[in-house]
């Protein structure tokens, strides 16, 4: 019993002044035929010692980034994080505390709270920032869910089909029951056009949802595209790289009125996809439809500047049914390592780390199309990740075969795309090497199949 | 001791051309940026974050830390949290690279530990809730509720039913008719009884064929057990509605009473509770779901299988709610419930239940002696006082407030006040079960000098934390959400 402090006379000292006579019968509340009455049939326990050893045997099993060369992305990045994050992160006094309601002795987590809000606002130009959501899918359907309530339109939401698959996928789930139409705008040669989400954009459409860089690594033409949203009296919402930011123009810049994105890019690892970051951003004017928590700045009796949960009449915990949303717990901590990520980055740090994903995707593109085996699909402008076609067509064996010598190379894009399975997404993070980009080249060169197997 | 920058915001130590890290060289053949990214694509102004050296950065974030109470420093009865000790050996295993490090669309036969891992998580959620099948994907509490009224809604449909309405206490969490309202539902609040119990005849009132769901929470918020769950399950299953279990609350059964077998069709677990995944200053959580044979198909997609002897994802689930989240789901969170259930097995489960029922009872001997506890003197794993008669007995018109605050003083996290909204001035104690008799003694007597004191002193309490009585009404009305330069 690892982490119970009761000694037998403890017990026996309690049961007393409770005036139960034993344990069995503080259960008393719950019925007898209600209770199990036999052991539950789990694994009998497991010391400390005998438990590192299951799991180091589990996590063996697994390829991962030290002991294999991940080219994987599509939302989930191999980025580098500095230390100083995991150290921070670390800290019993941050990860084992909660929800700051008790704001005098939670000053630790409101601050770093308020420094991430406004971290996010620097690095999008947003007006505001929440405190976090879940991840980069709920996060895309709760801003389809505010663009509904700030514009009083329900009618139809308009979606790229080139913004995350998944992402499209939760926003069906969320809006299966709600009378709003999902619109779903097909792609051409890599990005939307414009003119047909000019023609899908009507009066009763509440918003535009566009990933840039999208799931392909390619631009969207996120400015053309908001301006036809604003003129119909729908809202721009984009999703956004926020590596990419330190080039690409930022979505406050584009008059984008919600902005969202996955942020385990910024100082999390990747965990088998989960837990991660929702960041969520908005313009001033939508801030008490934000879903979530937010901290705000105050002064305290004495006048001295503090922060506190502000705006909490939008949550559930007061609001119930009429809330923004049901979200309670969020992603505290991730939020926090995105705030130490960002200040230990600085301008420079993120800048050179985004000019080295973009000069290696396009380094990683031109060597893998090398080989006659291998063209690239679409012709817009990519940051750090590209489609590349199997001329073969021969993606999942092709795939197998880089596993195989500890190399992910890229994501089959046929479980999504019908049009696309003979492709698969490349993507190269700043801590990809020339060597390990030849090596892959090398490795999907030299791979067997097509006709010289058939041969 | 305190280092005088410690409230000093990052933006405001940033000094230009001070850098926290360096990143390599370019090594592969550079291109001018116009040649990689067209120009109307990038933004001409140069990118605005704070600069800072690591110390700095170092320093800044530890002494924010140090404003915190935490776990690890204190106790932290904080209701309906289960604020209970975080493993230290589960954040080591959390972090092992081959579970810490995998992309989530690496080819399944690279993943065979993880998704053993998964799967025998699913076995295990599912014996101890007594519900045979397991969705993982949900990434909070309240994001279960929503997958779970989510598949409710999908089942009726595939019935030919329409049914619009859940029914939730009025001593339920805010996330289910919040939640309910998210899946599409009509909310209506049912009473409970003085005994703090449902009101079986408003629940008979509001029976009839439009009621899709029930959400109870067993043991409820006021750390009761609703002993006639089974006869409300029956009801409810009677005019063909299902039972939802919020699981907030499963630290006070493990291993002695299971949801499947008081009637639940659905339910959620809080890993960051009962499991004691670390609540991370607010998150993250997660949400598994476990839920009945006939509600099966509808889980949430995809679920972890074993087949011709390899673990596979089940992407195949034709009446599947679909995705509620990216990914598989919160997998860091589930890790460390892997081995907190690894851990404790079978007789540490029930320990823990045993022993947390234990405090929480133990505790309310001791503050039944200086608050009201109107609901008997005997509880499961939590209880509820209320400070209303100090309203009067001291003068002090927020008495649940001020009482948390001058508890700040002492050394204590203070309980949740104001919930459940069932009780006036309601203090809402979870003591779990890994503190010792010595530390609730240590806070009963705490709260009973409090009581004692001067009604002054309460008032403006806290009157040695960092800041005291922030003015929450001045952040609402003059909303500063960000730093900004001027």
């Amino acid at each position: 019993m690892p982490y119970v402090l009761n000694t037998t006379d403890d017990q026996r000292a309690m049961l007393d002044a409770i005036g139960a006579g034993s344990l069995e019968e503080l259960f008393e509340m719950i019925p007898p035929s209600l209770q199990l009455g036999r052991p539950l049939d789990i694994p009998l326990a497991l010391t400390e010692m005998e438990l590192a050893q299951v799991m180091g045997a589990l996590s063996e099993k697994n390829l991962h980034v030290e002991n294999a060369v991940s080219f994987l992305g599509g939302g989930s990045y191999d980025h580098f994080i500095p230390a100083v994050v995991d150290t921070i992160a670390g800290r019993g006094e941050f990860y084992t505390s909660y929800t700051p309601y008790q704001p005098e002795v939670s000053q630790g987590n409101l601050q770093a709270m308020f420094e991430y809000q406004s971290l996010i606002c620097q690095l999008t130009g947003m007006d505001v920032s929440n405190a976090s959501l879940y991840d980069g899918g709920s996060a895309t359907a709760e801003a389809a869910l505010m663009a509904i309530s700030a514009t009083r339109r329900s009618g139809r939401v308009v979606v790229a089909e080139s913004v995350h698959p998944e992402y499209r996928q939760v926003l069906q789930t969320y809006f299966a029951n709600l009378e709003t139409e999902l619109v779903t705008i097909p792609v051409t040669d890599g990005i939307v056009d414009p003119a047909s989400i000019e023609q899908a954009v009507d009066e009763e459409t509440a918003c535009v949802l566009l990933q840039s860089p999208n799931f392909f690594g390619c631009i969207e033409e996120v400015e053309e595209i908001t301006r036809i949203a604003h003129k119909a009296g729908a809202l721009g919402c984009s999703i956004f790289d926020p590596i990419s930011l330190a080039i690409l123009k930022r979505p406050g810049e584009m008059d984008v009125d919600i902005a969202v994105a996955e942020g385990q890019s910024l100082g999390s690892p990747m965990l088998y996809g989960g837990p991660s970051l929702g960041i969520m951003t908005c313009r001033e004017s939508f801030v008490r439809r934000l879903p979530g928590r937010i901290s705000g700045q105050t002064v305290d009796r004495h006048g001295n500047r503090c922060w506190v949960l502000t705006l909490q009449t939008r949550e559930q915990h007061i609001r119930r049914e009429k809330a923004t949303s049901n979200i309670c717990t969020n992603q505290g901590l991730f939020a926090l390592r995105a705030a130490v990520y960002l200040a230990t980055m600085g301008p420079q740090g993120l800048l050179e780390t985004a000019m080295l994903c973009a000069q290696k995707a396009h380094y990683a593109a031109d060597q893998i199309c090398q080989s006659d085996r291998f063209e690239r699909v679409f012709d817009a402008p990519v940051f750090k990740e590209f489609v590349i076609r199997d001329l073969w067509g021969e993606v999942a064996p092709l795939l197998e075969h880089a596993a195989s010598e500890h190399i992910l190379a890229g994501i089959p894009l046929g479980n999504w795309y019908d049009q696309l399975a003979d492709c698969f997404l490349v993507t190269t993070t700043e801590k990809r090497t020339r060597e390990e980009i030849d090596r892959l080249a090398k490795c999907l060169d030299q791979a067997p199949g097509g006709s010289t197997d058939n041969a | 001791m305190r280092n005088p920058q410690t409230s000093t915001l990052l933006f405001e130590l940033s000094r230009s051309g001070r850098r926290g890290t360096r990143l390599p060289k370019c090594d592969v053949p550079e291109l001018p940026l116009q040649d990689l990214l067209p120009a109307p694509a990038c933004s001409n102004q140069p990118l605005t974050l704070p600069e800072i050296a690591e110390p700095d950065v170092v320093r800044h974030f530890t002494n924010l830390s140090t404003l915190n109470m935490s776990v690890d420093s204190h106790f932290y009865p904080l209701g309906s949290c289960t604020m209970k000790y975080n493993a230290k050996r589960n954040e080591r295993m959390a972090a092992l690279p081959g579970l810490a490090h995998l992309h989530p669309y690496q080819p399944t036969s690279t993943l065979q530990g993880m998704l053993q891992l998964l799967y025998e998580l699913q076995q295990m959620l599912s014996e101890i809730s007594g519900l045979p099948a397991v969705s993982l994907q949900p990434a909070a509490g309240a994001h279960g509720e929503f997958a779970s009224l989510m598949m409710a809604a999908a089942y009726f449909q595939d019935r030919g039913e329409s049914r619009n309405t859940v029914l939730t206490p009025d001593s339920a969490h805010g996330t289910n008719p919040a939640s309910a309202s998210m899946a599409g539902f009509e909310t209506i609040t049912i009473k409970s009884t003085s005994a703090g119990l449902v009101d079986m005849d408003d629940l008979q009132r509001h029976l009839d064929d439009r009621i899709a769901v029930f959400m109870i929470t067993n043991p409820n918020t006021l750390g009761l057990f609703e002993q006639q769950v089974e006869e409300i399950a029956t009801l409810v299953h009677q005019q063909g509605g299902l039972i939802y279990l919020d699981g907030a609350n499963m630290n006070a059964i493990l291993g002695i009473s299971r949801p499947g077998d008081f009637g639940a069709d659905m339910m959620h677990f809080n890993p960051h509770k009962t499991f004691s995944g670390p609540h991370g200053g607010g998150g993250p959580g997660a949400g598994p779901i476990c839920v009945s044979e006939a509600l099966e198909p509808f889980l949430p997609s995809p679920v972890v299988c074993y087949q011709q002897g390899e673990y596979q994802l089940d992407l195949d689930r034709p009446l599947s709610i679909g995705r509620v989240r990216s990914f598989f789901g919160s997998v860091g969170v589930l890790v460390r419930s892997y081995c907190y259930i690894r851990s404790h097995g079978p007789d540490g489960l029930k320990r823990i239940a045993e022993n947390a029922v234990l405090n929480a009872n133990y505790l309310l001997s001791q503050v039944e002696q200086v608050l009201d506890v109107p609901h008997g003197n005997r509880c499961m794993h939590e209880f509820v006082a209320s400070a209303e008669r100090l309203q009067k007995e001291m003068n002090l018109p927020r008495p649940a407030m001020d009482i948390a605050k001058r508890l700040l003083d002492y050394g204590f996290h203070p309980p949740t006040v104001y919930f459940p909204l069932t009780v006036n001035e309601s203090i809402m104690i979870e003591p779990t079960e890994t503190e010792s008799k010595e530390t609730l003694d240590l806070f009963a007597e705490a709260l009973a000098c409090i009581t004692k004191e001067d009604p002054q002193l309460l008032e403006h309490a806290p009157h040695s934390t960092p800041v005291s009585r922030p003015d929450e009404v001045q952040a609402a009305r003059q909303t500063v959400m960000k730093w900004t330069a001027d």
